[in-house]
């Protein structure tokens, strides 16, 4: 009974003390921001993270994996998500909005591209002539087969939770299966492993790939498919003739848990204002991958190089009362 | 008719093989024929699981809470109020332990709140300069064991702290050291239970299979929204992770006692407790110990899928270096892992084989002369740091605590070896690779799923019989029912190829080279080290060299898969024939026979029982690894637990996935299991 009447107590006192202040104060507790496991989201990460401190917020950074972060953000244990990309999760992003929790808070000036490509070193030895038009494929696919494609060539998509059935699809839409396979990787570090391995024995490889990303450095060449257009995928409602179709410039978005809008209203416009373009995410990534700083070095440093990009989000239109 | 009674097995054996074969000969491969495929009656299961999961996690009971935070009254249901309450201690704890070592605010948090810690900014737990850390672990090492343990101990700290893993590691091992003595403290308590009461061994003995063989990613959302992420998540999951073996080993040592001294301890009139404490659970200290070395193997095998949920610390840099293929930083914190590991288990079995001198009559200063030459360690090391803080007055105070990243690396040095590696064997093994992919591996999955399930189930089941029983078969017939009855028995198949061709490779390897190793002991010593480091080295780490070796390919799958699955086989291996005892190798050698003959007729027979129960945990850790081979790219049962992560389906669809593995697992168990029983029994040594 004591420790009721206790919490009823400090209930009250807690009523008292918020109807005391205004709502537009961000709460004390620790902003959340997921870390995964490449280069670009953990800088950005400390930027945001940076952006925040310099607004006085408490900031933990949380290691999660990423197909599994959106769930935790829709329960609440991450504040908030700020790398989703279009054609990788869109997937997990919709389906924990749909159970309700998560929020969009907005879309990167960044498009990204995420597509089928090759090494350039592939083109540089003419292992298939032609490229980047898809049609090229029709007649080089000896040179991309392995043991256990049945001498067909090999397409190494990533993992199938990324987007399903759409390169087997494509494969077929293009009238390319019976020359080529589609194999998915189980991971991207299982799609690097295999353009190292492929670059040092010389021999043909397509790999799913994007851009921005560290490969970008060594260069890569995305192969050009017939344009996307809307409908033209199974799951849109189109059909074997028109699966062919490539990948769309996809969107770069942020999500929310849906208490963050309310506990930090001042961080949370912060963080719905923002909005990186590809060059300043592919500088952030740059500053760990080829200058080899650590990401948080990586991220003072941006934060410093970049007052004027950031600080116009972080200053309130209602003058700086809080 | 002399085959017959001499060796029943046997013939039952070729009859079983036979009809086996005459069903897959019979049987049409045809999707309306019964024979050849069951339809999928339980194809609704994962959404019901899903739907039950999910009324369980959101909507079962809900209770009002107020948020301060936003000012409102929200609905939560009590089932994950009361996970959370769990998580919110072992976070309490884990943070505590976690700011002896790094400093920080989250434990004078716990007591107040954010907005105290803002308004007195100099409210802040200074951390331990890693140089009174590293002295107090030289002490303790030379307290519990002496100058090899201090040395060991010397070595492991000063490594961690020169290579910049200073940070991560302490990270990693404040939650270690809560995860491991939880999981010791409930593998015992679990394992008296299990002695006492006979069905409660029955009980536990599915659910500790299930909990070893539901692979972590079928019940990874589940546990994020039940414990949330962050390091109690992770704690949380490696203690389920990480208990079974110690239950195991506890009700198996408490077994293996002899009445004789169970007697002697009821003559000399203990109590239940006493004779608990003063008389069982000392004589099967050995395996029992075991136990704890498998506790904190399995702790620090965690760590990285720990990261996924919200482990802070070495798992999630490796992860990231692994990422952008900097496999030389991989093996670095893999090797700050394995040192960990190394001494922690050296420390713990230092600490539990320590006697009491009872008679000692020792002064105030020399029964307290570590505290206080600890004390002295605390008192310089932090007079240095001070000492430091004017030396490194621009940059990092290397005396204090050196940050992440900055120390020496010799990432280049083990790039270099990999590289070595590939360019001096790439070319021999892609022909091994070719041949064994086109001639061995690809035929034999053709014909995995080529087998008719009536076929299938009287294989299994008919050798369940023969080795088991007929209440075994029964029971291996029930699992089988249920992935048969599943959409994902052609996966389920694809699954069994590749853990039934590691598994073999494993056992015979792991037999041979245990064999070999346990005759000397030198060679046992070295070899059990080598599995401590196999079993604790990430495996994530030479997945890529697999990788970029054997490509994308079930080959790299079952590489992977051999060099962790064999661990169990060899260890139990040199552990039960460690256990013969000389009495036995004397009376043979006095019998005249040969070492060979030894070995045949009396080392394996005796140890057998002991080594069937590494092959029971061979088979676990193959289909555990095998699962993992998902992230290198793999068609079966793995990829679609990968994949239901995103799936709105997806806690469902894990789950029966995951208990499809389980009962793969649990199927192969109660064959080998009952087997090892029953040859235990002929062999009076039960």
């Amino acid at each position: 009974m004591r420790k009721k009447s206790m919490t009823a107590i400090l209930l009250a006192v807690s009523f008292v003390l918020f109807s005391g202040t205004t709502m537009a104060a961000d709460s004390s507790e620790p902003i959340k921001i997921p870390i995964k496991n490449w280069s670009s989201q953990i800088v950005m990460a400390h930027v945001i993270g940076g952006m925040f401190e310099s607004m006085g917020n408490n900031v933990e950074y949380v290691p999660v994996d990423n197909q599994a972060s959106f769930e935790a953000v829709r329960t609440g244990d991450l504040t908030l998500v700020h790398e989703v990309w279009q054609s990788t999760m869109q997937n997990a992003f919709y389906s924990a909005m749909e159970k309700g929790g998560l929020i969009d808070a907005g879309t990167h000036a960044a498009e990204t591209l995420e597509e089928m490509g090759v090494p350039n070193w592939v083109i540089e030895k003419g292992l298939c002539p032609g490229l980047p038009s898809w049609e090229a494929l029709k007649d080089c696919h000896e040179n991309f087969a392995t043991p256990d494609s049945g001498g067909k060539g090999r397409w190494l998509e990533g993992p199938q939770s990324w987007h399903g059935d759409v390169m087997p699809n494509r494969v077929k839409g293009l009238g390319l299966d019976d020359k080529w396979v589609v194999k998915f990787a189980g991971a991207a570090d299982a799609l690097w492993a295999e353009l190292k391995a492929a670059e040092k024995e010389g021999r043909g490889t397509i790999i799913f790939n994007w851009t921005p990303n560290f490969t970008d450095a060594a260069g890569f060449t995305f192969i050009e498919f017939p344009p996307y257009y809307d409908g033209c995928r199974i799951a849109d409602g189109g059909d074997l003739s028109s699966t062919g179709c490539g990948s769309p410039t996809g969107w770069l978005k942020k999500g929310a848990n849906y208490r963050f809008p309310r506990s930090h209203p001042q961080a949370y416009t912060a963080f719905s204002k923002l909005s990186f373009t590809t060059p300043q995410i592919g500088s952030m990534a740059a500053l760990v991958d080829v200058d080899g700083m650590t990401h948080q070095d990586a991220a003072v440093k941006w934060l410093a190089d970049n007052e004027d990009v950031w600080k116009p989000w972080t200053e309130s239109i209602l003058g700086d009362t809080n | 008719m002399d085959l017959l009674t001499k060796h029943p097995k046997a013939v039952q054996f070729f009859v079983l093989l036979a009809v086996f074969f005459l069903l897959c000969l019979l049987i049409s491969p045809s999707d309306s024929n019964v024979l050849w495929r069951f339809p999928p009656l339980l194809k609704q299961l994962p959404f019901i699981i899903n739907d039950s999961v999910r009324y369980l996690m959101f909507d079962w009971m809900p209770v009002q809470v107020y948020d301060p935070i936003i000012d409102d009254f929200e609905e939560k249901p009590l089932f994950r109020e009361f996970t959370r309450s769990i998580s919110s201690i072992f976070l309490l704890v884990i943070n505590f332990v976690r700011e002896i070592f790094l400093g920080g605010v989250k434990t004078v948090v716990a007591f107040t709140d954010w907005d105290f810690i803002n308004e007195n900014p100099w409210v802040r737990w200074p951390a331990l300069p890693w140089t009174v850390i590293a002295g107090w672990a030289i002490i303790l090492g030379y307290k519990l064991q002496g100058k090899g343990l201090a040395i060991l101990a010397g070595i492991c700290t000063i490594y961690l702290a020169v290579f910049g893993q200073w940070k991560p590691s302490m990270e990693t091992l404040s939650f270690v050291l809560i995860a491991a003595p939880v999981s010791v403290l409930l593998g015992l308590i679990f394992g008296i239970w299990a002695f006492k009461s006979k069905a409660v061994e029955i009980a536990l003995n599915p659910l500790l299979n299930v909990a070893q063989t539901m692979p972590h990613y079928s019940y990874l959302v589940p546990v994020i929204v039940l414990f949330g992420v962050g390091d109690h998540a992770a704690a949380i999951a490696t203690i389920v992770f990480a208990s079974p073996p110690m239950v195991r080993l506890t009700l198996l040592g408490l077994k293996k006692v002899p009445a004789d001294i169970v007697d002697s301890g009821l003559m000399s009139g203990c109590n239940a407790f006493q004779m608990m404490f003063r008389v069982l659970i000392p004589t099967a200290r050995r395996d029992i110990l075991i136990g704890v070395n498998q506790v904190v193997m399995q702790c620090l095998a965690m760590t990285v899928i720990a990261s996924f949920i919200g482990a802070q610390g070495l798992g999630s840099n490796l992860m990231i270096a692994l990422n952008s293929l900097r496999v030389g930083t991989g093996i670095e914190i893999g090797v700050c892992i394995v040192l960990i590991a190394v001494l922690l288990d050296k420390m713990s079995l230092a600490w539990a084989n320590k006697q009491t001198d009872y008679f000692a009559d020792l002064t105030f200063f020399q029964r307290n002369r570590f505290a206080l030459v600890a004390l002295v360690v605390f008192v310089l090391g932090s007079i240095l740091a001070y000492i430091g803080s004017f030396i490194f007055r621009d940059s990092y105070n290397y005396l204090y605590i050196v940050p992440h990243n900055k120390g020496i690396t010799t990432a280049p040095f083990w790039q270099l070896t990999v590289d070595w590696i590939w360019d001096t064997f790439f070319y021999a093994l892609k022909a091994f690779n070719e041949f064994l992919i086109t001639k061995i591996l690809e035929p034999m999955k053709s014909m995995y799923l080529a087998m008719p399930v009536a076929a299938t189930f009287v294989l299994m089941m008919g050798a369940g019989y023969i080795l088991a029983g007929v209440r075994q078969a029964l029971i291996i017939g029930g699992f089988l029912l249920f992935i048969a009855l599943s959409e994902y028995w052609d996966r389920a198949l694809i699954t069994a190829y590749i853990a039934s061709f590691a598994v073999i490779v494993s056992a015979v390897f792991g037999i041979v080279v245990g064999s070999i190793c346990a005759q000397n002991n030198t060679a046992s010593k070295v070899i059990l080290l080598i599995c401590d480091f196999l079993q604790t080295f990430p495996s994530f780490i030479y997945l890529i060299p697999v990788i970029m070796l054997f490509g994308i390919t079930d080959t790299s799958v079952i590489i992977a898969t051999v060099v962790y699955a064999s661990v169990p086989a060899t260890r139990y291996t040199v552990e039960g024939l460690r256990s013969v005892p000389q009495v036995m190798h004397d009376a043979g050698s006095m019998l005249g026979v040969s070492r060979w003959q030894r070995w045949i007729s009396i080392e394996l027979p005796l140890a057998f029982p002991h080594i069937m129960l590494g092959i029971n945990q061979t088979v676990i850790f193959a289909l555990f690894m095998v699962i993992i081979g998902a992230f290198i790219g793999t068609t079966d049962l793995g990829q679609l637990i990968l994949k239901a992560i995103s799936d709105p389906q997806g806690t469902g669809i894990g789950l029966t996935l995951g208990l499809c593995v389980a009962f793969m697992g649990l199927a192969v168990d109660q064959i080998i299991r009952t087997w090892a029983d029953n040859r235990k029994k002929a062999l009076d040594l039960a």
